[in-house]
């Protein structure tokens, strides 16, 4: 099949490290053909030393994000047609903001870090064993249930469908201006755990996240909120943790 | 203290919100069918509501421009720490001198001026 014709797709695909080149590879168009096909198809049929990552191919383990004609994005839950423009042609790169191992797969590290820094994890709040004669000392026996219609619960609720992807903070500006940011995805989950009734590092997360390269970093471009491929609004999440910080610093509980 | 900048930074936009309306307002308004310099400091001098609005001004100023200068600067150029901190402290006392000067020298008579 000839290059350019209606039939087959023309992929320019980044090859190399930081430093590298496109190289353009021609596959066969087929119906609800998706980002993820084309990767596979080229990696399998054409050029197997070609890396990628990729785990469930349903939009649910985020690690097949790569930015695809210019946008950061699930390459599993793209079809070819959505990202396609008139001009019919692919372009696909590792993505950015982090380090390029090969091809297009990328270093996640330093992006898991983050969460670290931002205490991203949960801190149980410990209870007192005998109805507090003695100091709180052990985790609640039981599962603390947060009806899910209740304020609070929704409250949690807004940003904890995050799984980790990288499409925001490689959409994020200010990740790339300034390699110490936190960025929107681990402020999410810290926002998240702010408004988790049961958990106990808020003092630590508000600190972790009020230093210059936490939550007043934030420009508010809302990349982040624009290429989220699951709806979340980090911008949002952000807001929130300026707003719990000030809270803290006013005294009062956030 | 990031946190204390911020809320300083919020919390003087908020007074400059009002005082920059204000202020361009009240000259939209007075200068409208002309206005001499002298007319101007006739009304403006012994003026304590006048003197009072543009001391809170110049202090809202004095707070707002160097924090928001010194986040400029931390984002764009390798100059941090405390040498910057001390500049922008000094950059803050000299908005608060001129602004300061500025309100008085239209809210007290020239003699008091001259000395």
């Amino acid at each position: 099949m000839s290059p350019g014709s209606e039939s087959t797709l023309s992929v320019d695909v980044w090859r190399g490290a930081t430093e590298g080149r496109f190289q353009t590879f021609q596959v066969p168009r087929r119906a609800q053909q998706t980002i993820l096909d084309v990767v596979t198809e080229i990696q399998r049929d054409q050029d197997a030393t070609l890396s990628y990552r990729f785990a469930c191919r349903v939009g649910m383990c985020g690690s097949c994000a790569m930015v695809v004609n210019g946008r950061p994005r699930w390459t599993c839950r793209t079809r070819v047609g959505e990202a396609v423009g008139d001009g019919g042609k692919l372009q696909l790169e590792p993505l950015r903001n982090m380090t390029v191992v090969k091809d297009l797969a990328v270093d996640m590290a330093a992006f898991f870090d983050k969460w670290r820094d931002a205490k991203g994890h949960f801190e149980p709040s410990l209870i007192s064993q005998d109805g507090g004669r003695t100091p709180p000392m052990e985790p609640q026996a039981d599962f603390h249930i947060v009806p899910p219609s209740t304020p609070e619960r929704r409250a949690a609720d807004a940003g904890i469908e995050c799984i980790g992807c990288g499409v925001c903070h490689s959409a994020c500006d200010v990740v790339t201006w300034n390699e110490d940011y936190l960025g929107p995805a681990p402020l999410n989950r810290a926002w998240t755990l702010v408004n988790d009734v049961r958990d106990a590092g808020n003092d630590a997360r508000i600190d972790a996240v009020s230093g210059s390269a936490g939550c007043h970093a934030c420009h508010s471009h809302m990349s982040c909120t624009e290429f989220c491929p699951r709806g979340i609004s980090p911008t949002y999440s952000i807001a929130g943790l300026k707003r719990a910080m000030i809270s803290r610093a006013l005294g009062r509980k956030p | 203290m990031t946190a204390i900048l911020f809320i300083a930074q919020r919390a003087s936009a908020a007074v400059l919100a009002f005082a920059v309306s204000v202020h361009l307002a009240t000259i939209l308004y007075a200068v409208r069918g002309g206005l001499t310099a002298g007319e101007v400091l006739a009304r403006t001098r012994d003026n304590h509501w006048f003197f009072a609005f543009y001391v809170l001004f110049v202090l809202a100023v004095a707070v707002h421009a160097p924090i928001g200068l010194r986040n400029v600067i931390r984002e764009w150029t390798p100059f941090h720490g405390r040498p910057l901190d001390v500049a922008l402290a000094m950059f803050a006392f000299v908005l608060l001198a001129l602004g300061f000067r500025a309100a008085v020298a239209v809210y007290l008579p020239p003699e008091a001026l001259l000395g």
